[in-house]
């Protein structure tokens, strides 16, 4: 006997015992029962039919009204049974959809991988956290063959898969213009470029690019329309915003970028960002930069790399564990 | 094979339940057991509704299928309405529950053990689909 044909004698038996005693245990039973039917597929139709026949089995001639009755429900259960049936196909496509998006993360993973460079005098400390499974935030270091760091922090958006799409797009660009031409104003100028010809009307990107001279200890710096990072100035001890004009990507083909500069002294350090950062809520309030700073302060006497994880976390809890928007965090700070 | 079609006329709201038992009627003439008879009033419902609402003209016939092998029941429901022009995507779960419109084409296929579908726009739909007694 297969376990479908088990559990209809069982219905039975155990509908039987019921009527008889009123047990707790039966109805245990049925529960048992119940769950086994959800396992091989029995439609709730098919449960009042197997319930129909087992009372005609039990009680022969019993009152027709209540056959009837039993049959008129069977009749209302159809509609549920193709309801159940339509949720398992469609549980088990959005299945094939969570694997698909999770063979394409870890894919994303691969190509925009980048590391941190080492630089004698400065201390590089990166996160980067997607609030679903793909990344709409990006971050690229790069070592010149100038010796200069190029440091590359962009936000689409947006998120989820178009956003992860769109940066597979600049990393390859900025590959590819990036030694030639590393200036974070040209840099920015040429992505704007291609930003423009090849992303629809509706979907911006903002990016900071960042180059540091360690001969010179010169940070040359551009921005896109990207949320400000922080300078910390160790000398005066405060944090400020570094700001710097530019529309986002993809406005106008002919944006031009300011370039600005700022010389980095010893215990000076500089923080870059994506949104993800800035627009944590707390109660359904954006915190203020003021609280970022904070934050970071609390945390900024530890190794870069441990900073901006403990960062991370700190906002993470803020969040309930849920993040809203991708998470983008670089630190460096020069030691020398 | 095949015995004589009996058909029925879908016009009026009413027309559909006259569908329903014609189709309920057959298939258990042929021993069609208590819930697949209702899974078959319920397509017949389903297809014919589609009619009404969309085509406004069409009709629906039932036959006997008597093979050798086996025995069923097979619907042909057929319009001269204004055509599906995405069969996919009517064809697709999800696409016509979530506007509220019932069971939709899938749920159809689902009640049934055999399905087809021909459409073209402006010029109407035929679904073919069957129901075998359960041996």
């Amino acid at each position: 006997m297969d376990t479908l044909e088990f559990d209809r004698t069982n219905y039975k038996e155990l509908l039987k015992k019921y009527i008889e005693t009123k047990d707790e245990q039966s109805l245990y039973g049925a529960e048992q029962i119940s769950k086994s039917f959800i396992k091989n597929n029995i439609l709730p139709e098919e449960i009042v039919n197997l319930h129909i026949q087992a009372m005609i089995e039990l009680y022969p001639g019993k009152s027709k009204e209540i056959y009837s009755s039993m049959n008129f429900l069977l009749e209302t259960m159809i509609s549920y049974g193709l309801a159940h049936q339509e949720y398992q196909s469609l549980r088990e496509k959005q299945l094939e959809l969570q694997s698909e998006i999770s063979v394409a993360a870890s894919m994303q993973n691969t190509l925009l991988a980048t590391s941190v460079p080492k630089v004698d005098d400065l201390d590089i400390g990166v996160i980067s956290v997607p609030a679903h499974q793909m990344n709409g935030d990006y971050h690229h270091l790069v070592t010149g063959k100038d010796g200069t760091i190029g440091i590359a922090v962009a936000d689409v958006i947006g998120k989820g898969i178009p956003a992860a799409l769109c940066m597979s797009m600049i990393k390859y660009s900025l590959e590819s213009f990036s030694e030639q031409s590393a200036n974070p104003k040209l840099i920015l100028e040429n992505l704007n470029r291609v930003v423009e010809r090849n992303v629809e009307t509706g979907m911006f990107i903002t990016m900071f690019y960042a180059q540091y001279n360690p001969s010179t200890s010169i940070l040359h710096y551009a921005s896109a329309g990207h949320e400000p990072g922080y300078y910390f100035n160790a000398e005066k001890n405060n944090f400020e915003e570094i700001n710097a004009k530019g529309l986002v990507l993809g406005v106008s083909s002919d944006t031009k970028y300011e370039q600005y500069e700022l010389t980095l002294n010893k215990g000076d350090m500089v923080v870059l960002l994506t949104d993800g950062v800035t627009e944590c809520r707390n109660n359904g309030k954006f915190i203020e930069s003021e609280e970022v700073i904070e934050v970071i302060k609390n945390y900024a006497h530890l190794p870069a790399q441990e900073a901006v994880n403990q960062v991370y976390k700190y906002f993470e809890r803020l969040q309930e564990f849920q993040l809203k928007d991708d998470f983008t965090l670089i630190m460096m700070k020069k030691n020398v | 094979m095949m015995s004589s079609q009996s058909c029925v006329t879908i016009q009026k709201e009413w027309d559909i339940v006259a569908a329903r038992q014609l189709g309920r009627e057959i298939a258990k003439k042929i021993g069609v057991g208590t819930v697949d008879q209702a899974r078959i009033a319920t397509a017949v419902s389903e297809i014919a509704r589609n009619i009404y609402l969309y085509a406004k003209n069409g009709q629906v016939c039932f036959d006997v299928i008597d093979t050798i092998d086996q025995k069923g029941i097979l619907i042909i429901a057929e319009d001269s309405g204004p055509g599906i022009e995405d069969i996919s995507q009517v064809m697709e779960d999800g696409y016509s529950t979530s506007g509220g419109l019932g069971a939709g084409l899938p749920g159809v296929k689902r009640l049934m053990d055999e399905f087809d579908i021909k459409s073209e726009v402006d010029k109407g739909t035929v679904i073919k689909t069957i129901k075998w007694v359960r041996k």
